[in-house]
C-alpha cells in the first residue's frame, strides 16, 4: 500500500514537473545599482547594441547614415568607418517575444559588461510608454544626448512628440516615421456602385460616420461589404479617446465612451450586414483573403505600411486597382520609436544615428522615396504630396502622400498609457463574441474584465462609461 | 579478511550510472518545482518593466484562484480530454483487437501501423494550425460542403462552444490513437497464446474473449494509458491555444487549465502561476491516485483485494 501511494506520488510529481515547465523561468533578475556603468560611459564602447523585431531600422540606417561602410551578409553586424560595429539583436513581435527579450536585457543592463549593454532599442506605438515612463527610466532624455526637441526636431509631426515623451513632458524618443491611415478602396467598386472610382468624389462619400454609413447602405445593396470586420474600424475610435486607459499613478481601466461608441456601431453595422461576418478580426486567413480580387469588400482602414506590406501582399489582381481618399476619422496606426538606452556607453553615436534616421529633412525623404514610409518631416511631407516622385505603382500612379499629410496634421493622439496593449488588444477579444451574438453585452463586459485582471495584475478596477 | 575485501561489489557503478540523471532532475526540476511552491506564497509580477515583489502574501493567491474562474476552466479542461479521450480509447482498442487477432489476416499491418502512428508525429501546433485554415469559414471544408450541395450557408465551426470543443477533441482523437492503439497492441500480444486458444477451445466468441480475457489481462497498460492521458489532457494547451488564438473562444468556454496560467504568465505573475501550478499538482496527485487505487484493487496476482478476500475467508472459517 505504501509503496502504491509513492509510485502514486512520483508519478504525479513527475507530471507536475513537466507542468513546473511551463511556469518555470523564475529567477529573479535584480535590477542592481550600477556605478560601472557611469564610468564606461566616458569613451565610447566598440560595439552598438540595437533591439529591434525586425530588419525595417537596419535598412533605413544603411541607407542614410552617412558613417555606415558595411554590414555582414547573415545581416547580425554593421561596421561603422571609425571600426564600431552595430551588433543588431532581433527577436519577432509576435506574442510579445520581443519585450520579453527587450526587458530581460533592461534589466540586466546595470550589471552588463559594457559591449554588451544595450544601446538603442525600437518600441511600436502600442507599448512605447512602457519604456518612456519617467520612473522605469530606461530611455534617456533626449536632451542628455544633446538632442534639443525643440530646434533639432522641429519639423518633426508634434504628435509623434507627445507619443515619444514621458508623463512630465520630457521627450525620449524619436521616430522616422509617421502613420497617418487613409481608406483604400477599390475602384472597381466604387465605379459599380458610386458611378465614379476618382479619390475626391469617393472622398466625399465617406468623409465622416454618418455619410460613411449611407454609403455602407449603398454597397450593401449592390451586394459588397464597406470594410472587412469590426476591428477595421477600432483604431479610429481608440484614437480619439479623451482620456488614457489607466491614468498615471491609478490602477483603475476607464473604458472610454469612444470605445463604447465602436462597440455599438459595430454591433449594428454587423447586424446591418455592412461588414462581412466571416472575418472575425484582423490578421487571420479570412482578412487576407478579403483583400484579394474574389472578395465583396470596399474599403480598408490603413497606414501607409499597411498599403504597402499588408494589402499589397495579398492582391492577387491588377496594379492600379485600388486607390487612397480621406479616412471617416482622422487616425495614427503604428509607427516605430528609436530609443537611446539609459548606461549606454555609446552616447555620441547613439545620437548621431538618432539624428540621421529621424531629424534629417533629406534623409527622410529618401526613406520615403524608397520604402514608401510616411515620414517625420512636416515640410518634406508637404512637398511629397504634390511631387510626383513619391506616386505609388500599386495604386495606378496615384500620390497617396496627397492624403496622407493632411491627415497626419490632423492627428491628436489619444493619451497613452503603459496598459495600451493589453486593453486594445482583450477588448477587441471580449466584445468579438458580442458581436457574433454567442454573448449578451454584459457577459462581454465581464469577460474583459477578467482577462485585463490576468494580463495586468495590478489592475483593481474597471470603469465603464 | 582479506579474502571477504576482495568479493567485488558493483552497485556503486549502479549508482554512478543512475548521477547523472538525478543530477538534471535535481537542476532542472525539483530545485524549479520547490521555487514553484515557494514564489506560490508570493506577491511577485512585472507592470510594465517594474518589477512588484517579492512580497509574501500567504494563501492570498489560492484565494483569489478560487474567486475566479479556476473551476470553470478546470471543467473546460476535463470536457475537452473526454470528447478527445472516449473515441481514442474505443477505436484504439477496435484496432489493436483487429491488427492481432491472428485469423483476420489483415495485410500490410506494418503500413497501416505506421500510418495510425503519423499524425503524432506532425507538431500539436502546427496540426491545430492546419486544422484552423480548413474549417474556418472561408475555408476549404466549407467550400468542400457547399460544392456537394450539402449546406447553402456557410458553417461557422469555430463560432460555437460546441464547434470548438469537438474540433479539439478531434484532432486529440487524430494525434494520439495511433499512438494508443500501438501501445494496446503490445499489450494484446503480451497475453499467452495458450490462453486464447484455450478459451476457443472451450466455444469462447469473440465479443467474450474480448471481455473477459484480453481487457482483464492488459488492465495494467489500460491503467497505464489512462493516467498518462489524464496527465496530458490536464496540461491541454498548444491545440486550443492555437485553435483559438490564445483566447479560449467563444465565451472562454475552451480555455483550459494551462492557457489560464499561460495568461498570467504574460505579465511574469509567478505568484498566482505558481498557486495555479500548486492547485494542478494537487489535483494529478488525487487523480493518479485514485486510478492507481482502481486498477489495482482486484489485481489477479494477488494484491490488495485478494489478500483481502483471503484473510476474510481465513476468518470465517477460524469461526
Amino acid at each position: 500500500m505504501k509503496k502504491r501511494v509513492i509510485a502514486a506520488f512520483l508519478v504525479a510529481m513527475m507530471g507536475m514537473s513537466t507542468l513546473a515547465g511551463c511556469g518555470g523561468e523564475k529567477k529573479a533578475e535584480t535590477p542592481a545599482a550600477g556605478s560601472s556603468a557611469d564610468a564606461a560611459a566616458a569613451e565610447e564602447g566598440k560595439v552598438i547594441n540595437i533591439y529591434s523585431w525586425n530588419d525595417e531600422f537596419r535598412q533605413r540606417v544603411e541607407a542614410v547614415y552617412s558613417e555606415v561602410e558595411k554590414t555582414s551578409d547573415d545581416g547580425t553586424v554593421t561596421t561603422l568607418k571609425d571600426g564600431t560595429e552595430i551588433h543588431w539583436i532581433v527577436n519577432p513581435n509576435q506574442d510579445g517575444v520581443y519585450q520579453q527579450k527587450l526587458d530581460e536585457a533592461l534589466l540586466n543592463q546595470a550589471n552588463a559588461d559594457a559591449d554588451s549593454k544595450v544601446d538603442l532599442f525600437l518600441a511600436e506605438t502600442d507599448y512605447v510608454n512602457k519604456y518612456t515612463d519617467a520612473n522605469a527610466d530606461v530611455a534617456i532624455p533626449l536632451t542628455e544626448l544633446g538632442i534639443d526637441p525643440e530646434t533639432d526636431l522641429a519639423d518633426q509631426y508634434s504628435f509623434t512628440k507627445t507619443t515619444a515623451s514621458d508623463q512630465n513632458g520630457v521627450q525620449r524618443g524619436s521616430t522616422w516615421q509617421c502613420c497617418p491611415g487613409l481608406l483604400v478602396y477599390r475602384r472597381d467598386i466604387a465605379k459599380d456602385v458610386f458611378g465614379t472610382d476618382d479619390p475626391a468624389a469617393v472622398g466625399e462619400k465617406v468623409k465622416d460616420w454618418d455619410t460613411m454609413k449611407a454609403s455602407a447602405e449603398e454597397l450593401k445593396a449592390k451586394g459588397y461589404y464597406a470594410f472587412a470586420s469590426y476591428a477595421d474600424t477600432f483604431r479610429l475610435y481608440g484614437n480619439s479617446i479623451a482620456d488614457s486607459w489607466v491614468k498615471p499613478g491609478e490602477t483603475v481601466v476607464n473604458v472610454d465612451q469612444k470605445i463604447m461608441d465602436w462597440v455599438t456601431t459595430s454591433k449594428e453595422w454587423l447586424d446591418a450586414g455592412y461588414f462581412d461576418k466571416t472575418v472575425k478580426g484582423q490578421w487571420n486567413d479570412d482578412w487576407n483573403k478579403s483583400m484579394g480580387s474574389k472578395s465583396k469588400v470596399f474599403g480598408f482602414l490603413l497606414p501607409a505600411w499597411g498599403i504597402d506590406f499588408v494589402l499589397a501582399k495579398n492582391w492577387d489582381g491588377d496594379m492600379g486597382a485600388w486607390a487612397v481618399t480621406n479616412p471617416p476619422q482622422e487616425y495614427n496606426w503604428g509607427g516605430s520609436y528609436v530609443l537611446g538606452c539609459q548606461g549606454t556607453d555609446n552616447p555620441a553615436h547613439v545620437k548621431d544615428i538618432i539624428m540621421a534616421v529621424t531629424a534629417t529633412k533629406d534623409n527622410l525623404l529618401k526613406i520615403s522615396k524608397d520604402y514608401s514610409d510616411f515620414t517625420n518631416t512636416t515640410s518634406g511631407m508637404k512637398e511629397a504630396a504634390t511631387d510626383d516622385a513619391f506616386s505609388s505603382e500599386f495604386l495606378g500612379g496615384q500620390n497617396p502622400f496627397e492624403y496622407f499629410a493632411p491627415v497626419a496634421e490632423n492627428i491628436k493622439i489619444a493619451p497613452l498609457s503603459a496598459y495600451d496593449q493589453g486593453c486594445v488588444e482583450l477588448i477587441q477579444n471580449a466584445f468579438s463574441d458580442y458581436f457574433q451574438g454567442l454573448v449578451d453585452l454584459e457577459k462581454a463586459k465581464t469577460n474583459f474584465e477578467t482577462a485585463i485582471k490576468e494580463r495586468y495584475p495590478d489592475v483593481t478596477e474597471i470603469k465603464w462609461p | 579478511m582479506k579474502k571477504k575485501k576482495k568479493s567485488l561489489n558493483y552497485a556503486k557503478w549502479g549508482y554512478i550510472f543512475i548521477l547523472p540523471f538525478f543530477a538534471c532532475y535535481f537542476i532542472f526540476s525539483l530545485i524549479p518545482l520547490v521555487d514553484t511552491i515557494r514564489y506560490s506564497f508570493f506577491e511577485y509580477y512585472r507592470s510594465g518593466i517594474k518589477e512588484i515583489g517579492p512580497n509574501f502574501i500567504g494563501m492570498a493567491n489560492y484565494v483569489s484562484l478560487l474567486e475566479s474562474d479556476m473551476v470553470k476552466y478546470a471543467g473546460n479542461t476535463m470536457i475537452l480530454w473526454v470528447i478527445g479521450f472516449v473515441p481514442q480509447i474505443v477505436i484504439a482498442l477496435l484496432l489493436a483487437v483487429w491488427f492481432t487477432d491472428i485469423r483476420m489476416k489483415i495485410h500490410g499491418k506494418q503500413f497501416f501501423k505506421v500510418v495510425m502512428y503519423l499524425p503524432n508525429l506532425i507538431m500539436a501546433s502546427a496540426f491545430a494550425m492546419l486544422f484552423f485554415t480548413l474549417f474556418s469559414s472561408n475555408g476549404p471544408i466549407n467550400s468542400i460542403l457547399m460544392s456537394l450541395g450539402l449546406i447553402t450557408e456557410r458553417i461557422d465551426f469555430m463560432g460555437s462552444a460546441f464547434g470548438t470543443r469537438a474540433l479539439i477533441g478531434l484532432m486529440n482523437f487524430l494525434m494520439w490513437f495511433g499512438n494508443t492503439a500501438i501501445m494496446l497492441m503490445a499489450a494484446i500480444m503480451g497475453v499467452s497464446v495458450d490462453v486464447l486458444e484455450a478459451s476457443e477451445i472451450d466455444g469462447c466468441g469473440t465479443v467474450k474473449r474480448f471481455f473477459y480475457i484480453i481487457l482483464p489481462l492488459i488492465r495494467p497498460i489500460l491503467a497505464y494509458t489512462l493516467i498518462t492521458s489524464i496527465i496530458g489532457g490536464l496540461q491541454m494547451f498548444d491545440v486550443p491555444q492555437i485553435l483559438t488564438n490564445g483566447q479560449g473562444t467563444p465565451d472562454r468556454t475552451s480555455t483550459t487549465l494551462i492557457m489560464f496560467l499561460n495568461n498570467h504568465l504574460k505579465s511574469k505573475n509567478y505568484g498566482m502561476a505558481g498557486a495555479l501550478s500548486v492547485y494542478l499538482f494537487i489535483v494529478s496527485a488525487i487523480l493518479c491516485f485514485i486510478v492507481y487505487r482502481i486498477t489495482n484493487d482486484n489485481d489477479p496476482d494477488g494484491s490488495k483485494a485478494a489478500a483481502r478476500r483471503k484473510k476474510k475467508e481465513e476468518r470465517r472459517r477460524n469461526r
